[in-house]
């Protein structure tokens, strides 16, 4: 990066520090970082809308349709996070070659599954086979945040389904007694009011949310924790310009307080949010404002 | 900005014509000096080399990704590379579920690498890779056996003494008893596996074919030689 780095064998102390700091290797764990915030920054709105769909739908009044949004929040809800990882994302990945192997492929005589191996044609390769590096790894990010979404879409329905009910029954028949159909009623005054009640669970995933995503490796996608480890392992001089001992404990202490730092922020955010949907509540922080003011 | 996106829509797909026959190569990077990701942070080491050249003889457009070692022969099953080139010995439990082209090593011999000379191999407490040759050999030794998913946690365990010693392949465990003078290769040798092979799906035959073709043509012309003494992996053809 720096000009004085070319020969890093003479340099010590911050010299070797910067250069060290800003080989090509450790720019790549920055920008895991930035996958990372980017990661979290799709998934989180993309879950709670899971979830707000996955609330809706058990308490629906056509019942395949709660039987649905039932099962969904129990199964996903109660298969590990490291098997549906695993499992779910190459199962997703196969479903979708083969429903693109059907339309695409229609006259292909050989079977898909022969042995242990999953082979459909050449254009139905998702992405194909000739797409550049960029394409395949967006495309597992994109699966990454689908498998998120719907881990913890799960978490957030049950969340929004026991906030939904917690907003008192009086209201809701108030607004009926004005003459609200039940549509009008949920939006106007369950959907508002409900928040309050959910906050501290969503509050909770989002903290989950946070930690989980060093699972992202398990879907091919380098995060910090990956890059925390590749970079902290013993460096022999005979394979890099800057070697150095077992050094992992300070890149995870590195991980650790960007963590912590990143979690903190977080907290005070929730705490202001709350602040703020607390507001003018019949709730006890709401009656507690109340009297401050 | 809007003649830049043309261009680079443009470069995307003639970039897309140009690699019209790219095949994914599968490696681990953290096994030098097999493989391993350099301070550019690219995959780099004696199956750099070896796999470009043999994507030249070959004619293929090559790519490198990288893959967690657990994982990596279900990834490939289920197509998202193509080839395995991770210093992958060829044993038969692995050839009932992948193919192997053939061997672009001799069968390496394993070391074992441990603090003081006097660790008693057979009874102590062996660190090995999981799913390795190594780890299956140490479980049937009579040792008892700890794994870790990096080869790097295997030695850090050695280190730290949770194990006696670690058993990994001789050309990897060198240069670490090299670097760190509180760490000895045992005289002892263990020949397991049968040297180190390319791992392809077994239904594609025209690439494995492909692959052997171009293996053997660096054989002949000792270009295979070369590049072993060069990284240093073991015995020469």
């Amino acid at each position: 990066m720096f000009a004085f780095c070319s020969d890093p064998a003479s340099l010590d102390g911050l010299a070797w520090i910067s250069c060290y700091l800003t080989t090509s290797k450790h720019l790549q764990l920055y920008y895991a970082v930035g996958t990372v915030l980017l990661l979290l920054a799709i998934t989180a709105p993309a879950a709670l809308a899971f979830g707000f769909g996955g609330a809706m739908a058990a308490r629906a009044h056509l019942a395949p349709l709660r039987w649905f949004g039932k099962s969904y929040i129990a199964v996903v809800r109660g298969v590990p996070d490291i098997a549906f990882f695993l499992f779910f994302v190459i199962a997703l990945d196969q479903a979708f070659e083969w429903t693109r192997h059907q339309i695409l492929c229609p006259d292909w005589d050989q079977p898909i599954r022969q042995g242990n191996d999953f082979v459909v044609c050449q254009a139905a390769k998702l992405p194909l086979g000739t797409a550049p590096q960029w394409v395949h790894e967006t495309y597992g990010f994109a699966l990454a945040v689908l498998t998120f979404a719907i881990v913890f879409g799960a978490f957030a329905a049950n969340v929004l389904f026991g906030a939904m009910r917690a907003v008192p029954r009086a209201q809701m028949e108030t607004a009926e007694a004005y003459g609200m159909s039940r549509r009008q009623a949920f939006w106007r005054i369950m959907v508002p009011q409900m928040w309050v009640y959910a906050l501290p669970g969503l509050g909770n995933l989002w903290m989950v949310l946070i930690k989980a995503t060093p699972l992202l490796f398990l879907l091919g996608v380098e995060d910090i924790v990956y890059w925390a480890r590749e970079l902290g392992a013993t460096a022999n001089p005979r394979f890099t310009d800057y070697p150095h001992g077992d050094w992992r404990m300070w890149y995870f202490l590195g991980l650790m307080v960007f963590y912590l730092g990143f979690t903190r922020v977080s907290e005070v955010m929730l705490e202001r949010l709350m602040q703020r949907l607390t507001f003018g509540q019949a709730t006890t922080g709401g009656e507690a404002q109340r009297k401050a003011a | 900005m809007k003649k830049l996106l043309l261009t680079t829509a443009a470069l995307a797909l003639s970039a897309g014509f140009a690699m019209a026959d790219t095949v994914r190569l599968g490696t681990e990077g953290a096994y030098p000096p097999y493989n391993f990701i350099n301070d550019k942070g690219e995959v780099d080491g004696f199956e750099r080399e070896l796999g470009d050249e043999l994507c030249k003889r070959a004619e293929l457009t090559c790519e490198w990704v990288t893959n967690d070692w657990d994982s990596i022969i279900p990834n490939l099953v289920s197509g998202n590379y193509d080839v395995i080139i991770a210093g992958m010995s060829i044993t038969d439990e692995r050839d009932q579920v992948i193919d192997f082209t053939q061997n672009y090593t001799q069968p390496d011999p394993s070391a074992y690498l441990a603090p003081s000379a006097d660790v008693d191999v057979k009874s102590g407490v062996i660190a090995a890779q999981s799913g390795t040759i190594q780890a299956s050999y140490v479980a049937s030794s009579g040792a008892t056996l700890v794994e870790y998913a990096t080869p790097e946690e295997s030695i850090a365990a050695v280190r730290n003494g949770e194990a006696d010693a670690v058993l990994a392949d001789r050309a990897f465990l060198l240069p670490v008893a090299e670097e760190d003078a509180g760490l000895e290769l045992l005289e002892e040798l263990v020949m397991i596996g049968g040297g180190v092979g390319l791992g392809l799906r077994e239904s594609d035959t025209e690439l494995k074919a492909k692959f052997d073709a171009a293996i053997q043509s660096m054989k002949d012309d000792g270009s295979l030689n070369a590049l072993i003494e060069k990284w240093e992996i073991g015995l020469t053809f």
